[in-house]
């Protein structure tokens, strides 16, 4: 003989549990509200990372701003080409052409390079030692390399080399900017895919000091500038800087010419 | 009359769900940016803490206690909480989509808000009766909706504050909700 009160504990359970669902079934025919399919279409095409660079709460709530027409196609950064395109046909739209964006590290001041100033014991993290000296590398301009941007990433697209800089894989990179907020020093930007020419410095000191802490510090010797008659190259406060809109010039002569190698080509040409 | 006075003020001040129970948490740390979310917040808890109320002490009495059934409580009045966010839930959708969207994810997450589950167990644990228990449910979202308005008025002129860098966002958060628990520690003599 079973137990009583296990019938009568599964009877009103069960009974309760059917109640309340007649109830909101019930509910939500009569409260439906009608959503724009739209929203859920583009939210299957959007990639679902809810990395929230495109400044909303999640991909869901992007997709439905989206529809509203309170933000732009172009607003997320991680969505492919091919998914932009077909969210575009659902809504109606043009593709604009959103450019892909990648990571660019502007320095190249690796061990070995750069000049050691310090030994540091503290946290191996580049915010950490930005509080405590700046870590032991006697650039103040350039990377710490302790690896916070890497840490940042969450596609894996980004990698110390052997030397202590990181290293952006270009293929991966989907420009959410990560990496960018967590550098203490700001010495990654995100660049066009396009951009290949890049003084890979950030150092404004005089030529003299900034030679004196690194060998590959841009050390505003205007070479550059001459080699292009001012067009594209300009070196301003003591650091050559890439006019891309104006120079165009590729393979190109300023990267020979460069006493301490710092213009150099990054990526190849034609990649997307 | 004196007792659901003695009940309201106990739910409301002293025996407050969130700053002395430290019931319900998550949304008063979550919700509590805006004062408009806010008070919309604590009025569809509010609504539903009286609801669970009302149907909690109904089924406790006559399904539970009438069929022996006790030791049912936490999962039947789960299973009442759960489906009574989901109505309310449709039914601020349909009646204000801005105020559905400005509670978010807040509004299905009262589900689980320990504060609701609180108040149905509480009930029957002071063995209120019918009119009482309702009291209750009310003067307990009221107290939480007090605690969760004073917290966002605070959070509002704390941005304009000048706060430490460290402390900027959630540990100042923290710190103003200790403060208010201790400033509500002084009812405590009250009743």
């Amino acid at each position: 003989m079973i137990d009583s009160s296990l019938i009568y504990a599964v009877v009103s359970m069960g009974g309760l549990g059917l109640l309340f669902s007649v109830l909101i079934t019930l509910a939500n025919k009569k409260l439906h509200v009608e959503e724009d399919p739209r929203i859920a279409l583009i939210g299957d095409l959007l990639p679902g990372a809810n990395c929230g660079s495109c400044g909303y709460a999640g991909c869901a709530n992007f997709a439905e701003n989206l529809v509203n027409g309170n933000s732009q196609l172009g607003a997320c950064p991680v969505c492919s080409q091919e998914a932009r395109e077909k969210i575009a046909q659902i809504m109606g739209v043009e593709v604009e052409s959103g450019e892909r964006k990648v990571a660019v590290v502007m320095c190249q001041g690796g061990d070995g390079t750069v000049k050691k100033k310090a030994d540091y014991d503290g946290i191996r993290t580049c915010i950490g030692a930005t509080l405590a000296g700046g870590g032991e590398r006697a650039c103040s301009y350039g990377c710490i390399g302790y690896g916070d941007c890497v840490n940042a990433c969450s596609f894996d697209a980004i990698h110390m080399n052997d030397k202590g800089i990181p290293v952006v894989d270009r293929a991966k990179c989907t420009g959410c900017g990560n990496c960018v907020e967590a550098c203490p020093r700001n010495v990654i930007e995100m660049h066009p895919i396009s951009h290949h020419v890049f003084v890979l410095c950030r150092n404004k000191d005089d030529g003299k000091s900034a030679r004196a802490v690194c060998k590959a510090a841009c050390i505003g010797c205007k070479i550059c500038e001459k080699a292009v008659d001012g067009v594209g190259f300009n070196v301003i406060d003591n650091l050559a800087v890439v006019d891309h809109e104006k120079y165009t010039k590729e393979p190109v002569l300023p990267t020979e010419k460069c006493p301490t190698k710092c213009i150099v080509i990054v990526g190849e040409a034609g990649e997307v | 009359m004196t007792n659901l006075f003695i009940i309201f003020l106990s739910a409301v001040i002293v025996n407050n769900y969130v700053l002395v129970n430290f019931l319900g948490i998550c949304p008063f740390i979550g919700v509590s940016k805006k004062l408009g979310p806010a008070v919309s917040m604590g009025m569809a808890t509010t609504f539903v803490m009286t609801l669970t109320a009302a149907v909690a002490w109904l089924i406790n009495r006559y399904i539970l206690e009438g069929l022996n059934l006790q030791f049912l409580q936490t999962v039947s009045f789960i299973l009442v909480i759960a489906s009574l966010v989901q109505l309310v839930e449709m039914f601020i959708k349909k009646v204000s989509k801005p105020l559905y969207d400005a509670l978010g994810i807040f509004l299905p997450l009262i589900t689980t808000n320990c504060a609701i589950l609180g108040v149905a167990l509480f009930l029957v644990l002071k063995e209120y009766n019918f009119i009482e228990s309702i009291i209750f449910g009310f003067s307990a979202g009221l107290g939480f909706t007090l605690a969760i308005v004073i917290m966002a008025g605070i959070r509002e002129e704390l941005e304009l504050a000048d706060v430490p860098e460290y402390f900027k966002g959630a540990p100042i958060t923290m710190i103003v909700a200790g403060c208010l628990a201790l400033a509500f520690m002084g009812f405590s003599g009250l009743i």
